[in-house]
């Protein structure tokens, strides 16, 4: 009779350890609209950059003080899009689980994300700044990456792998930088909404 | 089977208590609204357990002050973590 005791202590251990050390509240719906939007993002800055040339030659990228500011303003909006996908799922999920969306997991989880993310950011602004265009795609993609390496102590296990595989295809497009759009899109896009949908499969049910 | 009986700490037979030592190996630190929150006890329930394993030296605390107001983050001491491994693995032979 003190079996079941036990092997319920054991689950109610293994469970206020998990509840207590990591965000699992996450919801792969916020994954799928963010990758949505860094698609629809990869599109526009893909016409804006290769935009009035015939489709017939070979195409260059060209960038120019205009063009900048509307890359820029596409970064900002896709970001602020992403974002509020984010927190919007987010806090419904878990809302309904019953748990708090401001406590002390998700400081940690966000404080260990910003580290790299906004390193990664200041990074990528001098860069932008000094005029290499060209690695900012790539870069982004390393230090989100690390970024969601970090993060993935205090949240849930599939972060992990997610985060390697944006550093591999960082370090991918920094070699190949002319397809860094591309590689970027599948990154932040269909990287995105792969994970997002494989969690919402997993943990709906 | 007596020698296993042994190693099971009658500290953690309770369940507030069991609780507090879970949440506290896998955590740094935490202040006692967390733990109140995470565990879904009364003030005066958490508070009574958190200082009887205060006594057994297995949990310590540290008062400061956040905003003005009084905040105690509890952690886990040496003992405490390594005499709470002990009872899992107790638990884990006994389940064998």
């Amino acid at each position: 009779m003190n079996q079941n005791k036990y092997l319920r202590d054991l689950q109610d251990i293994k469970d206020i350890m998990s509840r207590s050390s990591r965000f699992i509240s996450l919801s792969g719906l916020s994954g799928i609209f963010a990758g949505l939007f860094a698609l629809g993002g990869a599109y526009a800055a893909y016409q804006t950059v290769y935009s009035g040339q015939d489709y017939l030659n070979h195409r260059y990228a060209v960038i120019t003080r205009e063009s900048l500011m509307t890359l820029l303003i596409i970064a900002l909006v896709t970001l602020a899009l992403s974002i509020g996908a984010g927190i919007f799922f987010t806090s419904r999920e878990t809302r309904k689980q019953n748990e708090k969306v401001w406590d002390h997991q998700t400081r940690r989880l966000l404080i260990n994300l910003a580290i790299p993310l906004v390193t990664g950011g200041i990074v990528c602004l001098i860069l932008l700044l000094k005029g290499f265009v060209g690695i900012i795609a790539p870069l982004t993609l390393i230090f989100y990456g690390l970024a969601l390496v970090n993060a993935s102590k205090y949240t849930l296990n599939e972060v992990r792998s997610l985060g390697i595989i944006e550093i591999v295809l960082g370090l991918i497009s920094l070699q190949f930088i002319g397809y860094g759009l591309l590689v970027w899109a599948i990154g932040f896009g269909v990287m995105h909404i792969v994970y997002g949908t494989m969690m919402q499969l997993k943990y709906k049910s | 089977m007596k020698h296993l009986l042994k190693d099971l700490n009658k500290a953690f037979e309770n369940k507030v208590r069991l609780g507090i030592m879970s949440a506290l190996v896998v955590n740094d630190y935490l202040d006692f609204n967390a733990l109140k929150e995470l565990l879904e006890v009364t003030d005066g329930n958490l508070a009574s357990h958190l200082k009887s394993l205060e006594k057994s030296k297995y949990v310590t605390f540290k008062k400061e002050f956040r905003d003005r107001k009084p905040n105690t983050r509890y952690s886990v001491t040496k003992e405490g973590r390594s005499a709470f491994v002990k009872h899992i693995k107790a638990i884990e032979q006994l389940l064998k």
